[in-house]
């Protein structure tokens, strides 16, 4: 599934780099907001659910090949972390919805693709 | 191997500054781009990409300075950290999942959950960690390409 598709579906907001929706293909998914959990246990191509707004997590989804990143429960990303995620060209996008509910319609989607 | 062979596999030496966590993972993206295109598998920069990526955050959080140096070897990955800064007393207790010394400071941004020690482990073929209490810590890790 791309994230095009993904984010429609769920009507996430992108809040940088949607000219990569459309070609992105969204092959898995993780959750998380401990970035040594991130690193060690998510894949290349995964659509990631977290709390964190920080410019590290630009860091983690660029080495780990993330197709993007989720941001839960409203929370905004820092200024700095959409200028790192423009120049890494990761795909963020943001939500009100939980954490729980995201994964579980994600999960949902894919699961039906 | 040599000593000269060794210093001819070095193919980058990078600084980090203790506290800078603005910049917190661009040394793991240098190393990651610099492994890219010379053939090595994937799967084998994932490997050293989450190693490099955690030895770049313990230097960050925990110490005052240190350097990341990296190998290619024509059978192996090695990377090579060393610090100045406080080292680690006990290094079986350091290396106990979910144990960390980590402050709040850490903590809030997604870091010092206790794992990153264990992660370089898990993601190396060797792995050697020494360290003189008050003067620094040294962690070598090496990554075979077969592997």
């Amino acid at each position: 599934m791309n994230l095009e598709t993904l984010a429609e579906a769920l009507g996430l907001k992108c809040k940088c780099c949607w000219e990569k929706l459309k070609t992105t293909e969204v092959k898995g998914g993780y959750a998380g907001d401990l970035l040594s959990d991130v690193m060690a246990n998510s894949n290349a191509g995964d659509i990631w659910v977290t709390r964190q707004v920080h410019q590290n997590i630009v860091a983690v989804a660029s080495l780990k090949g993330h197709a993007g990143i989720v941001i839960v429960q409203g929370a905004s990303p820092d200024k700095d972390t959409l200028d790192r995620a423009g120049r890494e060209g990761i795909p963020i996008m943001v939500t009100d919805m939980s954490k729980f509910e995201v994964v579980g319609k994600i999960y949902q989607l894919l699961s039906e693709a | 191997m040599s000593d000269e062979d060794f210093i001819k596999s070095l193919e980058g030496v990078y600084h980090i500054q203790g506290r800078d966590f603005v910049d917190a993972g661009i040394v793991s993206s240098e190393v990651k781009k610099s492994l890219q295109g010379k053939g090595i598998p994937e799967s084998i920069i994932r490997r050293v990409a989450v190693i490099t990526f955690e030895a770049e955050i313990n230097i960050i959080s925990y110490a005052q300075q240190g350097t990341i140096q990296l190998f290619i070897e024509p059978d192996a990955v090695i990377i090579e950290a060393n610090d100045i800064g406080p080292g680690i007393a006990d290094i079986d207790l350091a290396l106990q999942e979910g144990y960390s010394t980590a402050d709040d400071s850490i903590r809030e941004l997604g870091f010092g959950a206790g794992m990153g020690l264990n992660n370089i482990k898990k993601f190396s073929d060797v792995f050697e960690l020494t360290s003189d209490v008050g003067q620094g810590t040294h962690l070598k890790s090496i990554v075979k390409l077969s592997g």
